[in-house]
């Protein structure tokens, strides 16, 4: 698990190759920690959690602004909603 | 196809190609042999289900309490209704392959220990075998170590004898099992003999004094015992976890929210929030009815109710229990023959473990090719892998030492469970609940207990891990 300052108000998480649930908790905690308005990028290769996480910005507000995969590798761009 | 890889669409046909030829040659040489095929065509069906929906049964627990995710729960609600509706027609007919198994604390400390193991792997018995089909070696290792703990487990005898209650021993030497089963030597022989075989079975039909064949199954067993608990289960995910958001979605949408049609649109909107989840439930539900009617038909067909049956008129006895008889379930069964596996080895090895309750009394351990459940739970894999593949999902994916400690301890763990409750999420959960059959609540209830203690402990893990990546940026 690599976490990363990518630019300033973007954040890189990376759980490739980790299965669940490690990634949806790796990207709740990160999103929790972040402040509202800022961006995490996330790069995960589990597709089982993509469907939790997708739900879990739904359920609390975060917006998944960008979904893209290729190869089985996933990158999501997820904005923090305001609390 | 559009959109598929070429390199995926190969393996597709190749995967799908294997299995039908597989279906035809051996029906070729017996018509015994469809008997299986029966068995691998509904594995094919809920591998497919299982990667189209995502649908694991540890996430239905786990995500509910690690990140406030409802979906799972949902579809399993939903397949547990459905599977029950469909398989009470044979059930009234009188034709069910289903057994009640005896309820009593141990289905809760055995769904317990299930759910902190499947916590920790990452998935249950059934999510383990379709992450195998997306070409997840860590799954593949999961699967491994549910094998060899309940192949070790299921023998264990010399120093576990000492841990066993007198009470068991006594019970279970009084049982008069046959000579080859020597049911004073191993802790699960006396478990079984000694304990659970004392315990009472139950279905809700009978609870409620339901006489009538169609009602004890449609309104006992089903109604009371799955669509009743099923709904009540999910007013509470709802209540807890999914309202908050849904009215806070309306309140910015300027919707109204507060009174009953908005409950009952909320609660609605959590049944339908995941399509493909709700979509995989329902077709599983429908196919493991499906299953049961299939399997009774050949049972009736060939004149014998276990496979073993026909394997000896085949001429195949290697391999076969005391009773003449293998595992063969009737319907969807996933750690037995994982087991199987495993005692089989073991078995060509040397190791004398057709002493036991468990393969040498019950479910025999035939040649793994032979195997009925084997072939459901091989074209799982099958079917998880073309349905990975279609959707451009599949991708080999190694270990890390992390996650194969997590895969080991969690598999052990489940493996475990899996022997104590007499199956897994599917076997001990799914089927029995959908049955109505009382144990199988019990063993959801520890397995809730047990998922809520394995996210806890995974919470305080990925913190850590987590805290030490940000402090890096100053977070």
């Amino acid at each position: 698990m690599k976490f990363d300052k990518k630019s300033e108000g973007v954040y890189v998480l990376d759980v490739c190759g980790y299965v669940c649930p490690h990634p949806q908790l790796y990207t709740k905690k990160a999103l929790e920690k972040i402040q509202a308005g800022e961006t995490l990028e996330l790069v995960f290769d589990n597709p089982s959690s993509g469907e939790s996480i997708a739900a879990m910005c739904e359920s609390t507000g975060n917006e998944v602004v960008d979904k893209a995969g290729q190869g089985g590798k996933y990158i999501w761009k997820i904005k923090k909603a305001a609390a | 196809m559009e959109g598929v890889e070429k390199r995926n669409q190969v393996w597709v046909f190749v995967i799908i190609g294997f299995l039908s030829l597989l279906t035809m040659v051996t029906y070729s040489m017996h018509e015994y042999y469809i008997y299986l095929a029966a068995y691998l065509w509904f594995g094919f069906v809920y591998g497919m289900c299982l990667q189209y929906g995502r649908f694991c049964f540890s996430s239905a627990f786990r995500d509910l309490f690690a990140v406030g995710v409802p979906r799972m729960a949902v579809g399993i609600m939903i397949a547990m209704v459905l599977f029950g509706t469909v398989s009470a027609f044979v059930t009234a007919t009188g034709n069910s392959t289903f057994h009640p198994a005896p309820y009593g604390i141990h289905s809760v400390i055995a769904g317990f220990v299930f759910g902190v193991g499947m916590v920790l792997t990452g998935g249950c018995a059934s999510g383990s075998l379709y992450k195998a089909g997306e070409g997840n070696a860590t799954a593949l290792l999961v699967i491994l170590s549910i094998s060899v703990s309940q192949a070790i487990f299921a023998d264990i005898g010399g120093w576990a004898n000492n841990l066993v209650p007198y009470s068991w021993h006594l019970s279970a030497v009084s049982k008069g099992l046959p000579a080859a089963i020597n049911a004073s030597d191993g802790w699960m022989d006396q478990y079984l003999a000694g304990y659970v075989w004392d315990q009472p079975v139950l279905l809700f039909s009978q609870w409620l004094g339901i006489r009538d064949p169609f009602l004890a199954a449609y309104v006992g067993d089903v109604l009371v015992g799955v669509v009743v608990p099923a709904t009540v289960v999910l007013i509470a995910v709802y209540l807890i976890w999914y309202r908050k958001g849904y009215l806070r979605k309306r309140a910015e949408a300027h919707l109204p929210t507060a009174g009953l049609g908005v409950e009952l649109a909320g609660y609605w909107s959590m049944i339908t929030a995941s399509k493909r989840t709700a979509i995989a439930g329902l077709v599983l539900g429908i196919a493991a009815g499906l299953h049961m009617y299939v399997m009774k038909g050949m049972q009736l067909k060939f004149g014998a109710s276990n496979f073993g049956t026909l394997m000896k008129e085949m001429g195949i006895t290697s391999g076969l229990s005391a009773k003449g008889t293998v595992f063969d379930p009737g319907y969807w069964y996933v750690t037995t023959q994982e087991a199987q596996w495993v005692g089989w080895v073991f078995n060509k090895l040397g190791a004398d473990n057709m002493d036991n309750i468990y393969f040498g009394l019950e479910n025999g351990l035939p040649n793994p090719l032979i195997n009925p459940a084997d072939w459901m739970s091989l074209a799982l894999i099958g079917g998880a892998a073309v349905m990975a593949l279609l959707s451009n999902e599949f991708k080999w994916k190694g270990t890390t030492r992390e996650l194969a400690m997590w895969a080991i301890i969690g598999g052990t763990l489940m493996g475990i469970g899996a022997r104590l409750g007499l199956g897994c999420n599917v076997g001990a959960f799914f089927v029995r609940v959908s049955q109505g059959d009382v144990s199988g609540w019990l063993f959801g209830l520890g397995m809730v207990g047990g998922a809520y203690v394995g996210v806890k402990f995974f919470n305080w893990w990925t913190e850590r891990k987590l805290a030490r990546e940000m402090a890096a940026c100053g977070l």
